[in-house]
């Protein structure tokens, strides 16, 4: 299991180290240092093994996460407790920065010394935690040991991520359904390869132990229900349905229930929590094409032109687009003209970067520009990255629709009636790329 | 239901929860500041202040020292008399102290364990787990005789948050102290947590317990059955993320009795698969492809399973970077095993521009071993995307890669030679050194066909400054001598700087300039004296030296023969490489999601201690998995297997002396699934090695192997020839005696491992190929028959027979490939049978089986395998797997190889027994039309260890008195009697196991007829 646990700022200084096994020591910290941080080259993998010891580590902007072992320990899983540490700290003190963790750094002692035991994590649900580890002691000392034994329960029990007892006055939920759309598109306009990764992203706010349905028009499910129901509107809704791929979900969904039945049924975490991760890939809206051109005149100059045509209902607005042409290293000089937004060239990026605040379906906007090349004697061709994109849309690029989230709390009196849901769609690039 | 549209919203951000008190806490970042000289005695005073806030800011103050690593250790009592007080911040911040300073204050430690004992009876169950969560992290020896009352309190306590806490701490012990967890019967307790009410205590127990049993590897400590499985696979679905990890990689150990309970763990696994933790995923996948070894594979569920294992683990690709390497290292090992699970989802291990270089190299792996006809096209466009990208390493991957391709796809070799023409074109140096090496290898698989590129090859000459292009480059050039018009000017152009090169360059060029000597004797005379004198007589490298005698020596004897050897047509190369070791892949698919499927190395390799030494390994199919699993062969198991992982190293390495062609591992094909490392190693020493030694000659050739003493420098005239030997005694001595064959099973023979196995696998094949002799008693032994039609096998047919030559039972096959594709990776088993056959080395298949070809094997055979009782009770099943698929087929193998050579009973003995067996036992047999003579039948009859012990005649009829001995100690008695000129013979046959009978019958007529 994890041996040990360090977490260094961007010079490699140690900012928590906290050691759960003998057999790690002092110099392991430093081992980490010398050979990664301090590293001349790039890292060529996120396991080091140095000396027989093996450090797993994550970068959370410039601070280091490393988790040290000597045994064989499941490697996904410590990973997963690397990122979810992090969930854990953002969801404490926010940014995960050097500040912040040497403001909160006996809070962060505190912490993995609950989620960590002997190097085995343990529950880790920061809906739990904030129960108990507050950093004013355990809620107040003379507190009656009823209110303990529940905390305990509740950490150790069947549905360790919601506590008894939340009341709220309005009973409320929010469903946002966030796809990235991921494509990878040749110059001749053949999709390589494309996929849409979705988050069902819930925001809970009821009173008690509410159990809950939630139903999407999952091709599986819709055609299974077709089957035995009215034919008529099996075939409507038969068009709709989409075809997922795969799914997972978040550890309050019964899983054997989906896998069985496959329906989804649960008793959420109080606040904000991720319900599903979903992937698709069959008929896939691309809100985008993006058609480039290049043309090399001589050896210092490079024409480009590239035409982007929205392909969505032209009651829908695109926002937030950004398109990124990348220019080679010896550019001198570059001229854009854009029929709509603004295009500038940044140099420090080696690309082109063209805005468009809004832009409704349907529409084609183009931009072309000229660049200037310093003659190099650079025997190594230029490797024309791709050109890649960013946008929102306001619907869910996979056609995924949420068809009904059921409220069921028999012991409280409201009804699912009596609970106000709110849903909206967003789709955002992915890695959305076109060759040229 | 009121939907509210679709407009964007944003929720209210309520802080329900947030009861965390910002404020003061901002400043804590002040800790690390403090540098000054006097602070230990300000931290001192400020330490024992009556104020509790002060005395809370000087222990976060040395706590943050700590951290930093400066040593304030002075400060133990002082910081130890903060830990009596109410405050819990306080409390956990001296815990944490002294869990770091204990070890190095022990006698002062125990001035805390009255704290830890009171708060152990804490009515606050947070303190209580807290207690013992902290005294376990202090590893002192003195502290863990106060620990064992309160910890047996916590393991019973009421509250499972204490009880989880105190399992963990069980196994904190045990590292400490593993003998007095022992006595003080902490394992016991442990076990009967696996039965808690509450999940979480059920997973942390497994987790303590799986640890515990890791170091004690024949301990049955984690005592997996039906019942226990039961319970965890129902807290499986109740237990925190976390928990379900250490209880599916527990699952893991556990081998199902048969397929039906495979069946019904895998199907309760399953639904693990949508979990959002990639950690749950991996271990669910490896618990189902471990199971999946179990079920037949024709069961509907079987193919069910194998879809369902695709889509989560293409998800694992849309994790985090660090998450999809792992994903990724672990797909690799999936594919080789299983490549049918994720044939179809080439797409998404396409690169994308921004991935880690980490994952780019990877995902490339992968996209190589799934390359097929079907996606070739698609493939080749990808790599030549990548083959201008940025990253050296990437690159230079992924032109290997584009011959790789080549060589796997036929259909696309001549776009890929294209390719890399089109690269070399580019002129970057190692995109043009890397392509010449790749284009070797193509050169090896399809000779004849590409040629006509050497030209644009040759231009590039003087641009290579690796020795692996600079070989590959020299290979190419003495290989296609007679089609290079300089071919001389460019080796003589190496030679100058010959003691600057590589080994490698060398040895390659040695070899190069003796074939171009060949091809073009006249004028290349000076040249081969030059470079056989400068490899014999200027080299310290020994390889050297001796294949530069090894030439010159033959060139001196007999050029002809030379030629036939140096210029010997090469075997192909084989289509798969990089493939991991088979064994090794059984081990690495058993340790899925852990660092030793990252590493793709046994744990052994990188753990220290007693922890991971055993090797776990697949449950085999349907029915022959009994030997793997009942516990008590456990421990033999482990050290019968214990070798492998240190040997291949070995055999790599003798594997890389001998190898002195430059050929990268593309260049010889993978050895067939060896199943211990031991025969790698000797098949290496005796196979590939002298193959390359011969330039490449496809039979190795009967000369004994001296790598380390150089010969006298003089040109001798006569041949070396082999030591005089007579084969069959080797054969007899070295792998016939029964101890011996009995060694490979079962490993409590004292034999020492290392030399029986090569001397059996590896030798034995030797002299088999040399003399084919080895029948010196004239043992009968059936023609060979079909066993396996080619209709039935996807192309394979297999024929043989069974003999036992000098003690050892074989089975004789001919291997005969009648598909299109070549074969390789052969392996055997057989299923349990009633004498406990089995094979007692690995099936020796060296080169590929191109099409149309045969190859003889004779696989030596031991009598320890499980025993199960067959009708007819001769009946053997076996199952043969090729690159191809698995294949059965059932045969029947004459009971007369199973008579030991030490079947003579003593004649008193003889005639108590015959007495002794009672009458009902016997049965009577006609043996029809047989014309030998009483003694021409006791003689043949004697060579297959049926041994006469008496005659007696009695009115012209001749009675021969028999004994035979089985290999598993049955005796069986006969009575044979021969009347001058009767054709018919009438056998009597006693012994105690009648069912024998009907066998030995048949065996007698085979034997007498033949």
């Amino acid at each position: 299991m994890i041996g040990g646990l360090f977490i260094y700022n961007h010079k490699g200084e140690v900012l928590i180290s906290r050691v759960y096994r003998d057999d790690i020591g002092r110099n392991a910290v430093d081992a980490f240092r010398v050979n990664v941080i301090h590293a001349r080259q790039q890292v060529r993998s996120p396991v080091t093994n140095i000396a027989r010891t093996s450090f797993f580590h994550v970068k959370r902007s410039n601070i280091w996460l490393a988790a040290v072992t000597k045994q064989n320990v499941n490697a996904a899983m410590v990973f997963e407790f690397l990122y979810k540490m992090c969930d854990v700290m953002t969801a404490y003190f926010g940014k995960i920065s050097e500040e912040n963790i040497k403001n909160n750094f006996v809070l962060i002692y505190e912490l993995l010394d609950e989620i960590l035991d002997f190097g085995y994590p343990q529950n880790s649900e920061t809906g739990a935690l904030k129960t108990f580890i507050t950093q004013q002691g355990i809620k107040g000392q003379v507190s009656k040991t009823k209110e303990q034994s529940q905390i305990t329960s509740q950490v150790t029990g069947q549905i360790g991520w919601r506590r008894e007892g939340i009341k709220y006055r309005r009973n409320e939920l929010f469903l946002d359904v966030l796809e990235s759309v991921n494509l990878l598109m040749s110059p001749q306009g053949q999709v390589l390869s494309a996929h849409v990764s979705g988050r069902v992203v819930m925001k809970s706010y009821l009173s008690g132990m509410p159990e809950c349905k939630f139903g999407m028009n999952d091709k599986i499910v819709i055609d299974k229900q077709g089957k035995g129901g009215a034919s008529d509107e099996a075939g409507k809704s038969g068009k709709q349905s989409i075809a997922i791929d795969d799914c997972t979900f978040h550890q309050c969904v019964r899983l054997s229930k989906f896998d069985s039945e496959r329906s989804i049924s649960f008793i959420p975490p109080d606040g904000e929590y991720e319900l599903m991760r979903y992937r698709t890939t069959k008929d896939i809206i691309l809100p985008f094409r993006v058609i480039p051109l290049v043309r090399e005149v001589g050896r210092t100059k490079l024409e480009v032109k590239v035409v982007i045509k929205s392909n969505f209902k032209p009651s829908l607005l695109a926002q937030k687009i950004e398109v990124r042409i990348p220019t080679p290293l010896n550019t001198s000089g570059v001229q854009v003209i854009c029929m709509k937004g603004k295009a500038k060239y940044k140099a420090s990026e080696n690309a082109i970067v063209w805005k468009i605040k809004r832009m409704a379906g349907m529409k084609e906007s183009q931009i072309s520009a000229e660049i200037e090349l310093l003659p190099t004697n650079d025997k190594k061709k230029w490797a024309r990255p791709p050109i890649s994109m960013n946008f929102e849309v306001p619907f869910a690029p996979s056609g995924l629709k949420v068809r009904y989230l059921k409220v069921f709390e028999s012991k409280l009196n409201y009804s699912d009636h009596d609970v106000i849901k709110w849903v909206r769609y967003i789709g955002r690039s992915g890695i959305y790329e076109t060759r040229c | 239901m009121k939907w509210e549209g679709t407009k964007a919203i944003t929720a209210p951000t309520t802080p329900v929860t947030e009861n965390r008190q910002f404020g003061s806490k901002m400043t804590d970042s002040k800790y690390f500041t403090t540098t000054k000289k006097g602070e230990i005695f300000e931290l001192k005073a400020e330490l024992n202040s009556d104020k509790k806030e002060k005395k809370k800011e000087a222990v976060k103050k040395v706590i943050a020292s700590m951290t930093v690593g400066k040593d304030v250790s002075a400060l133990f009592p002082d910081v130890v008399n903060c830990m009596q007080t109410d405050n819990l911040e306080l409390k956990k911040l001296v815990y944490l102290y002294l869990m770091n300073y204990a070890k190095s204050q022990p006698d002062m430690a125990i001035m805390a364990v009255n704290t830890f004992v009171k708060d152990c009876e804490d009515p606050n169950p947070l303190i209580r787990a807290l207690a013992v969560r902290t005294m376990g992290c202090i590893r002192v020896d003195k502290i863990t005789e106060y620990l064992c009352e309160p910890l047996r309190k916590c393991l019973k306590d009421e509250d499972p948050y204490v009880r989880k806490t105190a399992a963990v701490c069980v196994a904190k012990l045990h590292d400490i102290n593993a003998q007095l967890v022992e006595d003080q019967g902490f394992l016991d307790t442990l076990k009967d947590l696996i039965s808690d009410s509450n999940p979480m205590v059920v997973a942390n127990a497994v987790a303590a317990l799986s640890e515990i049993a890791e170091s004690h590897p024949n301990s049955n400590l984690l005592d997996l059955n039906p019942q226990t499985i039961n319970k965890l696979l129902t807290a499986l679905n109740e237990c925190t993320e976390w928990g379900q990890i250490f209880i599916l990689d527990c699952l893991a150990n556990y081998t199902p009795r048969d397929d039906r309970e495979s069946q019904s763990i895998c199907e309760r696994v399953t639904p693990r698969l949508s979990h959002a933790n990639s950690a749950v995923v991996l271990s669910a996948v490896k618990v189902l492809m471990k199971f999946m070894e179990m079920l037949p594979k024709d069961l509907d569920y079987y193919g069910t399973l194998l879809k369902k294992l695709a889509p989560p683990l293409v998800t694992l690709l849309s994790a985090e970077p660090e998450l999809q390497y792992v994903a990724l290292r672990n797909i690799n090992l999936i594919v080789q095993r299983r490549p049918e699970i994720l044939k179809h989802e080439m797409k998404v291990f396409f690169v994308k521009y921004n991935d880690p270089i980490y994952v780019k190299l990877e995902k490339l792996d992968i996209m190589i071993r799934l390359a097929s006809q079907a996606n070739i096209a698609q493939v080749l466009a990808e790599l030549k995307e990548y083959a201008t990208e940025v990253d050296v390493d990437f690159v230079r991957k992924a032109v290997r890669a584009i011959g790789r391709c080549a060589i796997k796809v036929e259909q696309s070799a001549e776009r890929c030679v294209s390719t890399l023409l089109d690269l070399i074109q580019t002129k970057v140096n190692y995109v043009v050194q890397e392509a010449i090496v790749v284009i070797k290898d193509i050169f090896r698989k399809y000779p004849n066909k590409y040629e006509s590129v050497i030209a644009t090859l040759c231009e590039n000459l003087d641009s290579l400054d690796e020795p692996e292009a600079r070989a590959a480059m020299i290979w190419i050039v003495g290989e296609y001598a007679e089609r290079i018009d300089n071919a001389d000017e460019l080796l003589e152009s190496f030679l100058e700087g010959f003691h600057d090169e590589s080994t490698q360059v060398q040895l390659q060029l040695l070899t190069a300039i003796v074939k171009l000597f060949l091809k073009k004797p006249t004028e290349t005379q000076e040249l081969v004296q030059q470079v056989l004198s400068l490899a014999t007589q200027d080299s310290d490298n020994p390889d050297l030296r001796d294949r530069g005698y090894i030439y010159w020596r033959l060139l001196s004897t007999d050029p002809v023969a030379a030629k036939e050897v140096v210029l010997a047509e090469k075997p192909l190369i084989s289509e798969e490489t990089d493939l991991i070791e088979p064994t090794l892949l059984e081990e690495l698919i058993c340790h899925i999601g852990t660092l030793a499927s990252v590493y793709h190395k046994p744990p052994s390799a990188f753990v220290e201690g007693s922890r991971g030494v055993q090797h776990k390994r697949l449950p085999g199919s349907a029915g022959s998995g009994e030997s793997v699993d009942s516990p008590d062969t456990g421990s033999a198991a482990g050290v019968s297997e214990a070798p492998p992982a240190v040997i291949p190293s070995q055999g790599d390495l003798l594997g890389d002396l001998l190898n002195l062609d430059l050929t990268p591992p593309t260049a010889t094909g993978p050895p067939p699934a060896p199943s211990s490392g031991m025969q790698m190693g000797a098949m290496d020493l005796l196979g590939g090695g002298l193959d390359s030694l011969m330039g490449d000659e496809s039979e190795p050739p009967p000369i004994p192997l001296r790598t380390d003493t150089p010969q006298s420098p003089q040109l001798s005239h006569q041949s070396p020839s082999p030591p005089d030997y007579s084969p069959t005694e080797l054969g007899g001595d070295l792998g016939g005696s029964p101890a011996m064959g009995a060694g490979f099973g079962a490993p409590a023979a004292a034999m020492p491992a290392t030399f029986s196995a090569p001397v059996s696998g590896g030798l034995d094949d030797l002299f088999d190929l040399g003399g084919g002799v080895g029948m010196p008693m004239g043992a009968y032994s059936p023609p060979k028959t079909v066993w396996l039609p080619a209709m039935k096998a996807k192309g394979l047919e297999i024929s043989g027979t069974f003999a036992r030559r000098a003690g050892v039972i074989q089975m004789e096959m001919t291997l005969t490939n009648k598909a299109m594709s070549v074969m390789t990776d052969f392996a055997i088993q057989f299923n349990r049978n009633s004498f406990g056959l089995a094979p007692a080395g690995p099936l020796q298949v060296l080169t590929p089986l191109s099409p149309n070809q045969s190859i003889e094997v004779a696989l030596p055979l031991s009598t320890v395998g499980p025993v199960m009782k067959m009708e007819p009770l001769s009946n053997l099943q076996v199952a043969v797997k090729n690159n191809i698929d698995v294949f059965y087929f059932s045969c029947q193998y004459p009971i007369s190889m199973l008579f030991v050579e030490d079947g003579k009973m003593e004649r008193q003995v003889f005639l108590a027994t015959w007495k002794d067996i009672p009458n009902d036992n016997e049965s009577q047999f006609q043996i029809k039309d047989c014309h030998l003579s009483s003694d021409a039948a006791s003689s043949k009859l004697q060579g297959s260890n049926v041994f006469t012990i008496a005659k007696r005649t009695v009115e012209g009829q001749d009675m021969l008195y028999q004994s035979m001995k089985l290999t598993n100690g049955i005796w069986v008695l006969a009575e044979l009697r021969v009347q001058a000129g009767n054709p018919n013979y009438t056998v009597s046959l006693k012994c105690r196991a009648p069912e024998v009978s009907q066998c030995v019958f048949q065996s007698y007529e085979a034997m007498l007829k033949n």
